[in-house]
Order: C-alpha cells, then sequence, then structure tokens
C-alpha cells in the first residue's frame, strides 16, 4: 500500500520559508495573494495490505517521528 | 570526574568540547551513537554539529539513536546531560526539555559572539559563577526556540530557563534576541534542573589568544561542582 502524509507547521507558528515564498511570488507579480505556508510531503509505500492497519502505523510513525507536535500538523491525505 | 561525548554521524563540534572537557580535568570518553551503552560518567555531553544532516528536522534522527536511550535512562536517574546548539535540538527531540528549535527568524545562519544573562544558577551548571552575564558563540541556523503558552508557563512557574541573551550589560530587551526566540530564551533546563540544553558553545571560549575565558570560567565551575 502507498499512503500519501502532508506535514504543515501549526497555524499559531511562524513560517518565514513560507513569507519569503510570498514576498517573492509578489515582486514577480502575484499581487494577489495572502499567505504561504510551507510544509513537508511522505510517500510511504508499506508492505501491510490492510488499509487500516497501513494507516494505523502510518499515523504511529508521524506520532514518533515524522511530525514534532508542539509545531507541526500531519494530515493523512491518501491510501492506496 | 568522567564525562562521555556523543558523537553522532555529523557531529562537528564533539573534538572541540573533549579539548575542552580535558582541559578542566574531565577524563572524557568519545561514545559512538551506535553503541547501546553509556560508559559511567558524571556529565554526558551532546555536541553541536549536524547530526544526520539535520534531515526531517534537526536533532530528530539522532533522537531516535541506540545511545539516546541509555542518556535518556541516564537522564532519568538523575544523570547530569548538557545538549550544546545541535545537542540542543537534540533533547527538545527527545523530550528531555520541553518546546522546539525553528528556523531562525530572518532566515539567516548566524555565526558570532553573544552575552547571555544567567536566570537560574540553583543548579550544577551555573552554581557559584559570580557573575551575572557571560560571552559565548552561537553558530546556528535553527536556534529560535518556540514553544506553546501552555509550556512556557510551565517552564517559568519551574524556573526552568538557564540562560538569555542580553547585552554586555545585561539587558535582555529583544534588540539583543538573535533569533526570534521566546523572551530571548538561549538555554533551558528540565524540571530537574539536571539537564541542560542551551544553544550558544562554551567550548568555544576556552583559549584568550583565540577567543575568550567565559567557557573556562563555566567548565572550571562546572566540574567543581560536579565533585
Amino acid at each position: 500500500m502507498k499512503i500519501s502524509v502532508i506535514i504543515t507547521l501549526k497555524k499559531e507558528v511562524l513560517d518565514p520559508q513560507g513569507k519569503i515564498i510570498q514576498q517573492t511570488l509578489d515582486g514577480m507579480g502575484f499581487n494577489n495573494i495572502n499567505e504561504v505556508r510551507q510544509g513537508k510531503y511522505f510517500e510511504i509505500n508499506t508492505k501491510e495490505n490492510d488499509p487500516h492497519k497501513a494507516k494505523d502505523q502510518v499515523e504511529v510513525m508521524c506520532k514518533k517521528l515524522l511530525a514534532n507536535l508542539v509545531i507541526e500538523d500531519y494530515k493523512i491525505i491518501d491510501v492506496q | 570526574m568522567k564525562s562521555s561525548v556523543i558523537t553522532f554521524p555529523g557531529s562537528n563540534c564533539d573534538r572541540d568540547m573533549d579539548v575542552a572537557l580535558k582541559k578542566f580535568g574531565f577524563k572524557n570518553k568519545m561514545v559512538w551513537h551506535n553503541d547501546a551503552e553509556l560508559p559511567k560518567s558524571d556529565l554526558v555531553v551532546l555536541p553541536g554539529g549536524f547530526s544526520y544532516g539535520d534531515y526531517l528536522r534537526c536533532g530528530s534522527m539522532a533522537s531516535k539513536t541506540k545511545i539516546m536511550k541509555s542518556v535518556v535512562n541516564f537522564a532519568n536517574s538523575g544523570g547530569i546531560v548538557m545538549g550544546i546548539c545541535n545537542g540542543f535540538q537534540i533533547l527538545v527531540e527527545t523530550g528531555l526539555v520541553p518546546g522546539v528549535l525553528l528556523r531562525n527568524k530572518y532566515l539567516e545562519f548566524i555565526c558570532k559572539n553573544v552575552f547571555v544573562k544567567i536566570i537560574n544558577n540553583n543548579n550544577a551548571f551555573f552554581k557559584n559563577i559570580d557573575i551575572e552575564v557571560l560571552e559565548f558563540h552561537i553558530a546556528h541556523n535553527e536556534g529560535n526556540y518556540f514553544c506553546t503558552n501552555d509550556q512556557l508557563k510551565e517552564i517559568e512557574d519551574n524556573e526552568q530557563i538557564a540562560i538569555n541573551y542580553c547585552d554586555k550589560n545585561g539587558n535582555t530587551e529583544e534588540q539583543f534576541n538573535p533569533n526570534g526566540s521566546i523572551k530571548n530564551i538561549a538555554g533551558i533546563f528540565n524540571k530537574q534542573k539536571n539537564v541542560l540544553g542551551m544553544m550558544p558553545h562554551p567550548e568555544r571560549m576556552i583559549d584568550p589568544f583565540l577567543s575568550g575565558e567565559d567557557g573556562s570560567l563555566f567548565f572550571s565551575n562546572l566540574i567543581n561542582n560536579l565533585k
């Protein structure tokens, strides 16, 4: 199975990289952008065939390693 | 007094720390990250550097290594542990000290001398240092200390702030904050005060010809406190 996860900074955490990207886009003429937030994307290919088990396992991975829950949120966006 | 410095792949201040510890009387051993057991130690140091190339998040990979299980056990049984720079990032990733270290506010790698004010000297690290302000060196890209409001309240209630960025007279206004850290925090303790994480490098201030001597003061005082 392949599980896709997105990790983003929590809303209340400053994202200086996102801010610079927004400023750069603004300089390029994209003047209508309110905010850019940068995140991370993971594709995890597992031997587990049961989608529920695979999802549960990835959730544990997110909590233990992939995300730091003090500053980041994770979202499993696809299981196939 | 016996000390251990842990070397992770990508650590680059481990030998500087070894030199500093030996200079002030510690019998130091270098310990490889893949070892499971910690040698008998009075002090364990997680050095600066770029462990695992700062992949995923600074310190996140190193915090899951074999040796860190032993370091966490050592710390939980009251052992003295100090994490400098990347070592501080590893400590927050293990959860031994609260919070996280974000990218510096202005996205710059900062490499310069800074002044820090000792906020809590009722612990093995700063007890008996009779001056309030020390000059140390910082060199980091992710030193912007952050924690939730609840955590901050807990940290303040438990007097866990160790040192704050300041000017040479000890003023801790925002303008003396190099990286955007909450409340100018440069270093914090765990609740029990036997674990210290800090961004500044005392081991870079042990030679008056090369840098300064406030690191000498720190290490000579530390070994006396541990005796």
